[in-house]
């Protein structure tokens, strides 16, 4: 069951001197299953849209549908949203704090009322597919693992209660690029395993390319572009002035078509850059 | 020239919670000269960060030895003299501010260092224009944004009038266009006031216009070089699980398929001309 | 949101009692503390609402604005009022029903002492109002100085108190985050009788503790980095200086002590 937001606005403080208008009449659907990049700048929206799809805010007007749950200003249980829609902030690793990475991670599915059995069995997987050693792990202190260790502590704190829908707030914000490669790929791989739908909150074109099949782009409360990431990075000039651009790669095949070499355009990844430079430059180069 | 900063055999260690002994640094031997502008890269745990806080003497060496400016930062009494020619920006750039007001904060620097009121006021005015930020002189850093707040923290540093600015990972919690501030600020300081920039990074991008990249892996220096030269070693910096520039990673794919690009692509540019001679 | 609560309440401005010397303004709010215990007559209290009135129109604060900090302490005035209008004993019966009465007596001590705390609150909250924090802290520790003496850690203090502040806005950003994180994890912080959520907070509480720590170690990393090394042998940008107005209004405000005390006791 899909995600469905309609007319969705949202105003922090409203009046007082300080009311400002942080998202303006959104008006989105993502199917189940989709794997969704959420990008734009600080400040465009995007985490404020994020905290209405599990109603930790309400809207000031507008309601926002999730598996046939119906969010408005007045609605008051939310738990059930909460339990179909998990939320990983940044710096999830902040949040820590039982005794034991077991513990820390039972947090979730303990609030579900789950059985202890079940609980355990939830643990032990969600563990497994953040790359996290169940045995030797299980009852040290999260506090004494490394940075990249209490990150997926705290992800698979999310995943132990099997959302139906998985949002991640910059996951990889402050890893290095091998802690980074890693997290995206068991994201990818949860997202693949399960088929729930995913959104992915990022800065990086080149992740967000890599990885997603839509791209929703915020600008000042509103929703700029939508669609697959080939429609969206036909926007570069668009992208550019919302300080944003586009990847590299994406880049390199606009300016390869402005020279006259016909590329295609929904090139983002090295390996299919390679295949179709090759592809058009066989024998050597060409002159355009 | 007597270089700016130099090691010899810089060691440190340390213990544990398991009460084991870890080598952070071994045995490092470096030298980096005035005005030169050095990208430190390296997995978490390499011993990058170690060796950012010896150059401002908050670490002092286990054994060897490093200079700053011709000090030995075993030195007590020159602890404070090193401070000031070297001075240090974080990662968090909530948790270097210290005062509640912008021009405050930049004060705080100099202030330690004993300066007469009006020589503070006008290395505030001169460090804010340096970094950009001087409109928001009276501004409360909370409602900056986070390349905002990093600017403030350099500008902080400036007013001190360093010779070298560590900067320890400045770039690792901005956004890109936060990721842009700063590193146009650093390029500037390093370009118009020769200040020698020793910046430490996970983004290869950033490390691009450097004179001089250093990788760093279990504590050591594994390579170094113009960064053209580091990048072109793709294989290498891909088993120390780096980056490389997207378009230097492209050029080594298409190089090994027998296509003749230059060896020294890095940007995207270089990369059409050098596919449309 | 928590992080809407403005602490201090500072209400920026450009007017003559903003622009007082934050000593001079400490030292005039310690005056009139003072003064309003020492006031007995109607004339007296008169002369200092009349005082209290003429600053908050210097200092073109809108009155709506000062009497809204009243608002939490209300309970606290009401309540003196009844106390001192039942339990001040009396000649002269107004009102009385069986044994509880009311006297002239007790209904005017109840309006003094009612009086008196709007005086005090109203007053006290001028200094805040118009006196940023950073000046305030400047002054208290300028004024603190001769404490130095018997070793009290004046510059310690004050520093201390700018931190705080600095950090106040971060930590209630981080609360609200922490609490939305763990909400999203199913913690209930709203419901349950109160070992319930007591027990709820501790989710909150520790993480934000290990936050707290963690920053105040790399912060203490970043001040030695900047050479911080102490109060002593220390400048600071700012140097308070005095100018004539603040003569001008300490004289007013010790010409209305002569006259007050004057008018109650001799």
């Amino acid at each position: 069951m899909p995600i469905k937001i309609e007319n969705l606005t949202h105003i922090y403080m409203q009046g007082t001197p300080f009311e400002a208008t942080a998202l303006q009449n959104i008006n989105l659907e993502i199917d189940d299953g989709e794997f969704v990049g959420l990008i734009g700048h600080t400040g465009s929206g995007k985490s404020t849209l994020i905290q209405h799809l599990n109603g930790l805010l309400k809207p000031t007007s507008g309601t926002i549908t999730v598996n046939d749950i119906r969010i408005d200003k007045d609605s008051r249980n939310l738990k059930e949203v909460r339990r179909q829609v998990g939320l990983v902030f940044q710096y999830p690793e902040h949040q820590l704090f039982e005794e034991t990475v077991y513990q820390d991670i039972a947090f979730g599915p303990r609030n579900l009322g789950l059985s202890a059995e079940e609980i355990d069995v939830r643990v032990k997987e969600a563990m497994a597919l953040v790359g996290l050693d169940f045995d030797s792990l299980k009852d040290r202190s999260p506090f004494e693992l490394s940075g990249g260790q209490r990150r997926r502590v705290a992800i698979a704190g999310v995943i132990a209660m099997k959302p139906k829908i998985l949002i991640l707030d910059e996951p990889t914000a402050g890893l290095d690029p091998r802690g980074r490669d890693e997290i995206l790929g068991q994201i990818k791989e949860f997202h693949e395993r399960y088929g729930i739908t995913v959104i992915l909150v990022s800065h990086s074109m080149e992740d967000v390319a890599r990885l997603v099949n839509k791209i929703i782009v915020m600008n000042r409360g509103r929703v700029a572009l939508y669609g697959t990431p080939e429609e969206v990075f036909r926007h570069a000039d668009e992208l550019e002035e919302m300080g944003l651009g586009i990847p590299q790669i994406t880049r390199l095949m606009r300016m390869l078509r402005e020279r006259g070499i016909d590329v295609p355009d929904d090139v983002f990844t090295i390996e299919r850059a390679k295949e179709v430079i090759l592809e058009k430059l066989k024998g050597g180069k060409v002159n355009a | 020239m007597e270089p700016i900063i130099k090691t010899e055999k810089l060691r440190f260690e340390y213990t544990n919670q398991e009460e084991q002994q870890i080598a952070a640094l071994r045995d490092i031997n470096l030298e980096i000269n005035k005005g030169e502008f050095i990208v430190i890269i390296g997995h978490n745990g390499s011993g990058k960060s170690t060796l950012a806080k010896h150059i401002n003497a908050i670490l002092k060496p286990s054994a060897g030895v490093i200079w700053v400016k011709g000090m030995d930062t075993r030195d007590d009494d020159k602890v404070w003299d090193i401070r000031q020619t070297a001075g240090m920006v974080f990662q968090n750039p909530d948790n270097q501010l210290v005062a509640t007001i912008v021009e405050e904060d930049v004060a705080f620097g100099p202030e330690n260092l004993a300066i007469p009121p009006e020589e503070i006021r006008k290395r505030i005015k001169e460090a804010l224009e340096k970094v950009g930020m001087e409109s928001y002189a009276k501004s409360a850093p909370h409602y900056l944004s986070g390349g905002q707040k990093q600017r403030v923290a350099i500008a902080g540093i400036i007013a001190m009038k360093p010779e070298i600015i560590v900067l320890d990972e400045p770039t690792a919690m901005l956004d890109p266009s936060g990721r842009r501030e700063v590193m146009e600020t650093i390029h500037y300081l390093n370009k118009q006031e020769g200040i020698t920039v020793v910046h430490i990074t996970h983004y290869m991008e950033e490390a691009i216009d450097a004179d001089r990249v250093i990788v760093m892996e279990k504590g050591k220096v594994v390579m170094q070089g113009k960064p053209r030269d580091i990048f072109t070693k793709v294989e290498q910096l891909k088993a120390l699980g780096l980056d490389v520039p997207q378009m230097a990673e492209l050029a080594y794919e298409l190089r090994k398929e027998g296509l003749d690009i230059s060896p020294d692509v890095m940007t995207v540019e270089e990369m059409v001309n050098s596919l449309c001679q | 949101m928590l992080k809407d609560i403005t602490l201090g309440q500072y209400f920026p401005g450009q007017s003559f009692v903003h622009l007082l010397d934050p000593r001079i303004k400490i030292i005039i709010t310690f005056l009139f503390v003072i003064l309003i215990f020492f006031v007995k007559t109607y004339l007296g209290y008169g002369m200092v609402f009349l005082f209290l009135v003429a600053v908050i129109a210097i200092s073109k604060i809108p009155p709506k604005y000062v009497l809204k900090g009243l608002k939490p302490l209300l309970f606290i005035i009401i309540l003196t009022f009844i106390l001192n209008v039942f339990f001040t004993s009396g000649e002269t019966v107004i009102w009385s029903l069986g044994r509880v009465k009311v006297t002239q007596e007790g209904l005017r001590q109840g309006i003094f002492m009612a009086f008196r705390l709007i005086l005090l609150v109203t007053g006290t909250s001028m200094l805040t109002l118009t006196t940023s924090p950073i000046d305030l802290t400047d002054g208290i520790e300028s004024l603190l100085k001769p404490l130095k003496i018997i070793r009290f850690p004046v510059h310690e203090l004050a520093m201390m108190m700018t931190i705080a502040l600095r950090f106040i806005p971060t930590l209630l950003e981080e609360t609200d985050k922490i609490m939305k994180a763990q909400m999203a994890r199913g913690a209930d912080f709203e419901s349950g009788n109160i070992i319930q959520r007591a027990k709820a907070l501790v989710p909150l509480l520790v993480p934000l503790f290990i936050s707290a720590f963690r920053r105040a170690d790399e912060l203490a990393m970043a001040m030695e980095a900047r050479c911080y090394r102490g109060g002593d042998n220390r400048t600071r940008m700012k140097v308070l200086k005095t100018h004539p107005r603040d003569y001008i209004a300490l004289l007013c405000t010790l010409v209305l002590m002569i006259i007050i005390i004057w008018d109650s006791y001799l």
